[in-house]
Formats: structure tokens, C-alpha cells, sequence
């Protein structure tokens, strides 16, 4: 029977010739992940289950992201209570600031996970691998526990739903414009529960940033996982790069699908969500005139080399409206090195923003840009729920890097093109 | 064992920032986060909730982050189940990970007002509404699922199944 991607690598991971949708199977994990949020109580959990050590050392991957370089005494100490376990069970992948950055801008960098792998990792943002061509999808702390001890998890097998992109990708818009668009008309429970598979024209032209942004949001139409076929943009990418050896899967022509989405986006303009639902989008020049206090550029969204360079070419030599502060957070500590080798963090700095060293910060309201209450921030991050970025009477829009650089020097929701 | 408790409110789409919001996850002591359970989407919920009482909500229910904290403070703020029209993937594992019953029924979601008096049975999926004397059903909850129920969460479920 033929297989869509997403089932073919479940299949290989339940040890099955065939899986199909709707079936729950117990697959083996490639990677199980978990941060500064989620470890402290997964790690609680999995001292419960009695058993003497990890499944595999080189395996659990913990990355502090979320609350550090700690925002205080209580998230100093869910930082301690990992860096204590990783030391304890001698983790190989454990990354300390200076090292670190945020996860998913970290693992793919790292060549921690790789086309064909599977990957669940306690955070809803884990579906960023699909961007590789591998099934990762985000689970809870008692969920990773248990996959710290069998190195194997449960799945129910999803329905896949298909999105063919055709056209030219016109220029400032990006990936992370295609996934806006996409919740946009789909909703923000337009894929529960189930695969986005995102293929055409536009993708198999489209840079591995771009497509790890695209996964990355997957989450945000309820989806399981979001994945793309893997091609020679994955190869270049992981050659010379992957620490493991990798797989390409690939769907059968003829493989079912739930849906079929066909969206042409030679017409398509930048995109923004407006408070407070991802699917809230409309085209930039549709967004009317709405004043923003803060512009944060980063999270595993948009904080690649990328989105740095895009934001970068727009505001070189130009300044930070006097009513905006404009925060960049490069994705990992290899992100702020190749921005300060390339001139691009002076570019920033030049300009009246703040860089920050790698970490979440702001794009859940944790540490490093906070709204006070009325306030309005335009964020390259993926989730503008009330009270994300701080006071539940503040807003956040969402957009790509380009509009998000723009915006800063307006000092309200501007298209690239009115400044560049 | 049956839930009984009062029904409270909440509309499509409730994200687990609105559940326990990210400014409280510096901490996973339960009855810490308890005490913001709800609170972006209803500030006086923490206070209000009485223990047993059922939380119906539509659409989507526990969409957003992967954080076990939002059925934890659920959970420990009293709440005996929800009743939702559906629930955000991981929101789903989580709750049965945790213990914290979940029904999904988009017929009791539409029917049941604020304030009904409510009775579930885990057992059939049979929610009662006593207020209005109506009866709705639950989807089956699937048989994995209920092994995870029965050996009271999933670190038991894999506790015993690395003991045999
Ligand atoms: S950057 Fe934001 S969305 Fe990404 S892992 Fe961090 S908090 Fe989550």
C-alpha cells in the first residue's frame, strides 16, 4: 500500500512494513529533547520509574533556552536541577550558556537530527525537524520522562494533509509568510492532530531556513508534525553536518491524503497575524496603521542566519524609530558568531537595537522584553496568544523578518518595501 | 468513581498561555501554578473554582505549548475533568499522562451552560447534566489510553512494564 513520508518513518521506527492512520504503534526515538521548562518536572518523573540511567547518554538532549542566563532565583534553580542531571548521567549533548541556544535553532545547527530520523522533545515547537524530512513532534515532561527510559515512545499514526505551493516566491516574502498564510486559511485547528506535508514548486526552491520555519508552526494549526520532502537543498545542508547517519524518505505518488491545499503564491504579499490567534493574517499593506512599541527579531521561528541577514539588509544604515526598541536575538551562540563575523551585529547595534545573547526571552514572556500593560509588539516569533509577551492587555502581531525590520524604523506595522 | 461538580465556561481556542501563563513557569511546584490556573482567561477562576468542579470549553481546548504545568494547575486548583468540543493534541497526552480526566464531546460542549450541575461517568463517557436533565456522550476513550488510566498515569504504566 503506498505510504505518505510521515508514515513510511513511523513504519521504519515501529519496526512495521506499513502503518496507517489512525493506528496506535510504539515507535523507537532517534532523539528525545527537553529544556528548562519542561526537563525539571520530566526529570522528576523519570526518577519515579526506577531505573539506573538514561536509555542512551548521546540521545537525551537538554537544552536550557527558555529562562536563561536565569531571569531569577526560581529558574536558577530548574537550570541547576539539569545541569546537576546531564553532569549525573554524563549527558554528551547538554549546552550551557556561551554554548547553547534556542533548541530548535540548535539541534538541526548541531546535526543532532537528521532527514528520516524520529524525534520527540518537550516543547510543541519540536515539529521544527520536519523542515529535514524527519517526523519530530512535541510531547509533555511525563511523555519525555518515559522516552528517557526506553528510548521508545506511543504514537497514534496521523491522516496526512497535503500543501502544494506553485508560483515564484515574490520578493520579502519568505517561509515564514507561506506557514501565516497557510493557518490563515486553514485555522488554527486546520490540521489537529494531524501531518502537514508541504511540497511544490516553492519549497523545493526554498532555503533549509526557510523550511525549518515553516515546520516550526505546524504547531500552530494543531498539527502533529509538519514535515518536507528531503532534496538537495537537505543534502547540502546536512553533509559534512550530521553526527549520525540520515535517511531520505519520500511519499508515494499515490499515497492518501486527507486534504489537498493548492495555493499559488506569485501574488503573495508579507503577511502579519494580528492579535490574538496565528490565523488572525492579513497581506502588510492590509494592516492599517497601527502603532508598535517593541520589535523582537529571533526565537526559533525566525532567529537563523537567514532572518538576520534579511533583517539586517533593511536596516543597515538606516535607525530604530525614537518610539520603538528593537530587540535580536540570534538563534544560538554559532548564530552570534557568523552575525559578528559578518558585520551584521554592528549593523544591529548602529541602528539603536538591542542584541542579546541566545535564549526565548521574550517570545513567551519569560525574561528580556516584557509588555507592559496596553503595550503593542510586532515579534518574528510564532504565537501572539493573550498575555504571551507579557501583560494580558498587551498585543503581539506576528510577521517575518522583513516587515519586523521595517516595522522597527516606522514605528508601525510597515511592508519592506516602504523603507528599502 | 464519578465526577460531579458545576460547570464553568470557556470559549474555542483556550491556549495554555490563558491556562497558566509563561511568567509562572519559573517554578513547577504544583500548587504554585494552581494558583494562577485560568487566570489570563478568567482572573477570579483560581478563587471561584470549587474542587470537583468541571471545566467545558469548546473548540481546540489546550492549544499551544507543550507544558505539562496547564493540566497540573487544572488539576491542583480542583478541577474533577473537562469536558471539551476538542483538545490541542498534546494538551490530550498530557492530561492522561497527569491523571487529569478529559472528555471529548462536541454535543455536551454546545448543550451545557455555565453553572449547570454536571455528573460523568469515566467508565461510559456518559455526561449528565442534572441542571437541565439532559444526557450527552463522550468519544470512547481508546483502550491504550485506559491501561495508561488504570495503572494511574504513565510512569506507573512504564514502571510495571520494566518490572515484567
Ligand atoms: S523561541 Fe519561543 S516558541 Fe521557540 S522554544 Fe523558545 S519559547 Fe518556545
Amino acid at each position: 500500500m503506498p505510504m505518505t513520508i510521515t508514515e513510511k518513518i513511523l513504519a521504519a521506527h515501529a519496526g512495521m512494513d506499513q502503518v496507517e492512520p489512525g493506528q496506535l504503534i510504539n515507535v523507537k526515538i532517534d532523539v528525545a529533547l527537553g529544556n528548562d521548562i519542561t526537563a525539571p518536572v520530566a526529570i522528576r518523573e523519570f526518577e519515579k520509574i526506577g531505573v539506573e540511567t538514561v536509555w542512551d547518554r548521546d540521545r537525551v538532549v537538554l537544552v536550557p533556552d527558555h529562562f536563561v542566563p536565569n531571569k531569577d532565583i526560581k529558574s536558577a534553580e530548574q537550570a541547576l536541577l539539569i545541569r546537576t542531571f546531564a553532569r549525573k548521567h554524563n549527558l554528551i549533548n547538554y549546552f550551557e550558556v556561551g554554548h547553547m541556544g534556542i533548541e530548535h535553532c540548535l539541534l538541526p545547527e548541531q546535526g543532532l537530527v537528521g532527514p528520516g530520523d524520529l524525534i520527540i522533545g518537550a516543547d510543541s515547537h519540536t515539529c521544527t525537524y520536519g523542515g529535514l524530512g524527519a517526523f519530530s513532534t512535541g510531547v509533555g515532561s511525563t511523555d519525555l520522562a518515559a522516552a528517557m527510559a526506553l528510548g521508545e515512545t506511543w504514537l497514534k499514526v496521523p491522516e496526512s494533509i497535503k500543501f502544494i505551493f506553485h508560483g515564484e516566491l515574490p520578493k520579502w516574502v519568505s517561509g515564514k509568510d507561506l506557514i501565516l498564510y497557510t493557518i490563515g486559511q486553514i485555522g488554527v485547528d486546520g490540521a489537529l492532530y494531524m501531518a502537514m506535508e508541504f511540497t511544490g514548486p516553492v519549497i523545493e526552491k526554498l532555503s533549509m531556513d526557510g523550511r525549518l520555519t515553516m515546520a516550526n508552526m505546524a504547531v500552530e494549526a494543531g498539527a502533529k508534525n509538519g514535515i518536507v520532502p528531503p532534496d538537495e537543498v537537505t543534502r547540502r545542508y546536512v553533509e559534512g553536518r550530521a553526527k549520525r547517519s540520515y535517511r531520505f524518505y519520500r511519499s508515494d505518488p499515490d499515497a492518501g491524503y486527507a486534504e489537498v491545499y493548492e495555493f499559488d503564491v506569485s501574488q503573495m504579499e508579507p503577511q502579519v497575524a494580528f492579535p490574538h490567534l496565528p490565523e488572525n493574517t492579513r497581506p502588510v499593506s492590509e494592516a492599517g496603521n497601527v502603532a508598535i512599541d517593541q520589535v523582537v527579531i529571533g526565537s526559533c521561528t525566525n532567529g537563523r542566519m537567514e532572518d538576520l541577514r534579511e533583517a539586517a539588509s533593511i536596516l543597515k544604515g538606516r535607525k530604530v524609530n525614537s518610539n520603538v526598541r528593537l530587540i535580536v536575538i540570534p538563534g544560538t551562540q554559532e548564530i552570534y558568531r557568523q552575525m559578528l563575523r559578518e558585520g551584521l551585529a554592528e549593523i544591529f547595534v548602529e541602528a539603536g537595537a538591542a542584541v542579546s545573547t541566545p535564549t526565548c526571552g521574550p517570545c513567551l514572556g519569560g525574561h528580556m522584553g516584557i509588555l507592559a500593560k496596553g503595550e503593542r509588539a510586532l515579534a518574528t516569533t510564532n504565537r501572539n496568544f493573550v498575555g504571551r509577551m507579557g501583560h494580558p492587555e498587551s498585543e503581539v502581531y506576528l510577521a517575518g523578518p522583513a516587515v519586523a525590520a521595517a516595522t522597527a524604523i516606522m514605528g508601525k506595522i510597515a511592508a519592506p518595501w516602504e523603507v528599502a | 468513581m464519578k465526577y460531579r461538580g458545576k460547570a464553568w465556561k470557556f470559549g474555542a481556542d483556550v491556549d495554555t498561555d490563558a491556562i497558566i501563563p509563561a511568567r509562572y513557569l519559573n517554578t513547577s511546584d504544583s500548587e504554585e501554578l494552581a494558583k494562577h490556573c485560568m487566570e489570563d482567561a478568567d482572573p477570579e477562576f483560581p478563587q471561584k473554582v470549587k474542587p470537583g468542579d468541571i471545566i467545558v470549553a469548546g473548540k481546540n481546548f489546550g492549544c499551544g505549548s507543550s507544558r505539562e504545568h496547564a493540566p497540573i494547575a487544572i488539576k491542583y486548583a480542583g478541577v474533577s475533568c473537562v469536558i471539551a468540543k476538542t483538545f490541542a493534541r498534546i494538551f490530550y497526552r498530557n492530561a492522561f499522562n497527569i491523571g487529569l480526566p478529559i472528555f471529548e464531546s462536541p454535543e455536551a460542549a454546545g448543550a451545557i451552560s455555565e453553572g449547570d450541575e454536571l455528573l460523568v461517568d469515566p467508565g461510559t463517557g456518559v455526561i449528565k447534566n442534572l441542571t437541565k436533565n439532559e444526557e450527552y456522550r463522550a468519544t470512547p476513550v481508546p483502550e491504550f489510553m485506559q491501561q495508561i488510566i488504570a495503572a494511574g498515569g504513565l510512569i506507573n504504566y512504564v514502571a510495571n512494564r520494566l518490572k515484567s
